[in-house]
């Protein structure tokens, strides 16, 4: 067996100064950003009402609730369930479509490739960041004050947030697109519509369809609380069951969503992959 | 240079623009199938969501008027004329919306340790054993599904109306999320150094500490701020089911037709959102350079 050569550390240490005498900022830098997080999570913890004996007691509740929530059971009510259900998933649906069916030509406007001028895309692109960063669940209040309540105040909820989120990634799509395409078009004569049908579209639309497709996944998820404020679905069913402790009823409609969940992610999962091939979604 | 392009003979030709044809009526037809079937399913769904384009129509002038009901004072003017009357509760909100911001952090926080500790189990290369692997991978599945304010339901039926409630929703469905996107950094990390740390006797702990741990720690850090963004979002709603933070006090305006509170609570909310995503993204870029932002 070789004996390893010795090794002459201070040899070592003036070879590469930088490795070990760093400077006291740099290796105090760490520690530091780490008693920071942790003074702060004290006082969030102090200040947020923390205190042991009602965690003990919560957990101990909590571990009563789960027991009472075995074994899941809808009564008498699987019909309607099932029904919210099935309101809740044509909510995602008809939201989705709705939001990129409006989100599409208003993302021309927010791609620099389409739109050069600074002043038309600046106004654009905070107009949707706005409506981006107000949640679903307010659109849906706002929505259930215009149409009433029920699961169509859900689908415009949905609609309207999710235009926010479609118009900043169709229009970075575009921005993405290869620009050799449109030029070939205006090259043979093509008007500006011409180059946006034949030059542009070809190329983002299945990007944008595979981004839609996400979504509608996503938003089953959202859909699932909508209904919380009263927006349809089976959010409203899970609320009201909540709230009268029937914890069987709960987990079985906890059961159920993970269940359609599971199944939505599985549908589109395929779709996606029968859309755009084997290239994973961007 | 001249490039010469041959024309094929007229057979040869019409046999080809037929096939292509075929090959362009097929791919239509798919296409059509396709856009039927959604068609299709655009009805059911908006028969199930009970859609309705005459009330849609009948009450859209409300939805515009509300924007215009909530950019008005009692007093009836416009509510940029009166900073003052406009923002009146500013330091009860600023004080819910700084214990919004601390459920994130604190929620936050609990999750990214608890998918820290949970995530090397869940990783393809590095779980000591499949049925870890498995058990692991589906709590955090499940963590990850079920919404956080449903769990902030459940919550403040256990804990009692409050923050608490709102902080252990966000942390547990943090947990969930970052400990899948955690695991997937380990499955991507390079398991050499792990074979170098292993042969030198190593325990399992060891290898994850020494071999793992310095590549992916820019990456947690990086999502668990990504995280932190959303969360803030997230924790803005959590009051609406009485899970603590500044929807609590927004709901009530809402619900209550406090319209000029409406906006004023609105504003601040998307004034902090847009200020801790600009921190977030200033600090991510500071931290892990240009390549590390999502």
């Amino acid at each position: 067996m070789s004996k390893s050569p010795d090794v002459n550390t201070a040899e070592i240490r003036a070879r590469h100064p930088d490795v070990f005498n760093r400077p006291a900022s740099s290796r105090l830098a760490t520690p530091a950003v780490l008693v920071a997080a942790l003074a702060i999570l004290v006082y969030g913890l102090v200040d947020l009402d923390f205190s042991p004996s009602r965690f003990i007691s919560g957990l101990s509740q909590l571990g009563w609730i789960s027991v009472m929530m075995m074994p899941p059971d809808p009564g008498s009510s699987l019909p309607l369930y099932l029904k919210a259900l099935g309101e809740t998933l044509s909510i995602a649906l008809l939201g989705t479509t709705l939001a990129a069916l409006m989100a599409l030509p208003v993302s021309l406007f927010a791609a620099r490739n389409i739109v050069p001028s600074v002043i038309l895309r600046f106004p654009v692109r905070r107009f949707l960041d706005s409506i981006r960063g107000v949640d679903t669940l307010i659109w849906a209040l706002v929505w259930i004050n215009v149409v009433g309540l029920g699961p169509f105040a859900g689908v415009l909820a949905i609609a309207v947030s999710d235009f926010g989120a479609f118009g900043k990634l169709f229009s970075e799509a575009i921005e993405g697109a290869d620009q050799k395409q449109v030029e070939g078009i205006r090259a043979s004569g093509g008007s500006a519509l011409h180059e946006i049908r034949f030059g542009l579209l070809p190329q983002v639309l299945p990007v944008i369809a595979g981004q839609v497709l996400y979504f509608i996944e996503s938003n089953t998820r959202s859909a699932t609380i909508i209904g919380i404020v009263g927006a349809g679905g089976i959010g409203l069913q899970l609320a009201e069951q909540i709230r009268v402790l029937e914890w069987q009823r709960v987990s079985f409609l906890i059961l159920m969503i993970l269940v359609a969940v599971a199944a939505i992610d599985f549908i589109s999962g395929k779709l996606r992959y029968a859309i755009i091939g084997q290239r994973a979604v961007a | 240079m001249t490039i010469a392009v041959s024309i094929l003979p007229e057979q040869q030709l019409a046999v080809l623009n037929a096939a292509y044809r075929r090959a362009v009526a097929r791919k239509r037809l798919r296409v059509l199938a396709g856009l039927g079937l959604f068609v299709a399913a655009l009805i059911v769904a908006s028969i199930g969501a009970e859609v309705n384009l005459r009330t849609f129509f009948t009450y859209f002038g409300n939805f515009v008027s509300y924007f215009d009901r909530i950019l008005t004072l009692d007093s009836g003017q416009r509510v940029w004329t009166d900073f003052g009357e406009w923002f009146w509760g500013l330091r009860k909100w600023l004080r819910l919306l700084g214990e919004t911001l601390l459920i994130s952090y604190v929620g936050t926080l609990i999750g990214a340790v608890l998918a820290f500790g949970l995530n090397f189990f869940a990783a393809e290369n590095t779980s000591p054993a499949p049925w870890l692997r498995f058990t692991v991978r589906r709590l955090l599945e499940f963590a990850r599904t079920v919404p956080g304010i449903v769990f902030a339901l459940i919550f403040v039926m256990a804990f009692g109306l409050g923050p608490v409630a709102g902080v252990l929703a966000i942390a547990i469905h943090s947990t969930g999320a970052l400990g899948k996107l955690f695991s997937e950094i380990v499955e991507n990390a390079d398991m050499k150094p792990v074979e170098g740390i292993r042969s030198t006797g190593a325990s399992w702990i060891s290898c994850m500490r020494f071999a793992i741990l310095p590549q992916v720690s820019a990456g947690y850090a990086s999502y668990a701020l990504l995280r932190f963004e959303i969360n803030v979002r997230e924790a803005s709603v959590m009051g609406f089911v009485g899970a603590g933070g500044i929807g609590q006090e927004f709901i009530v305006a809402i619900r209550k037709f406090y319209y000029s509170d409406v906006s004023a609570i609105l504003v601040t909310i998307i004034v902090t959102v847009f200020l801790i995503d600009i921190t977030t993204g200033w600090v991510r870029g500071r931290l892990f350079g240009k390549e590390a932002r999502h």
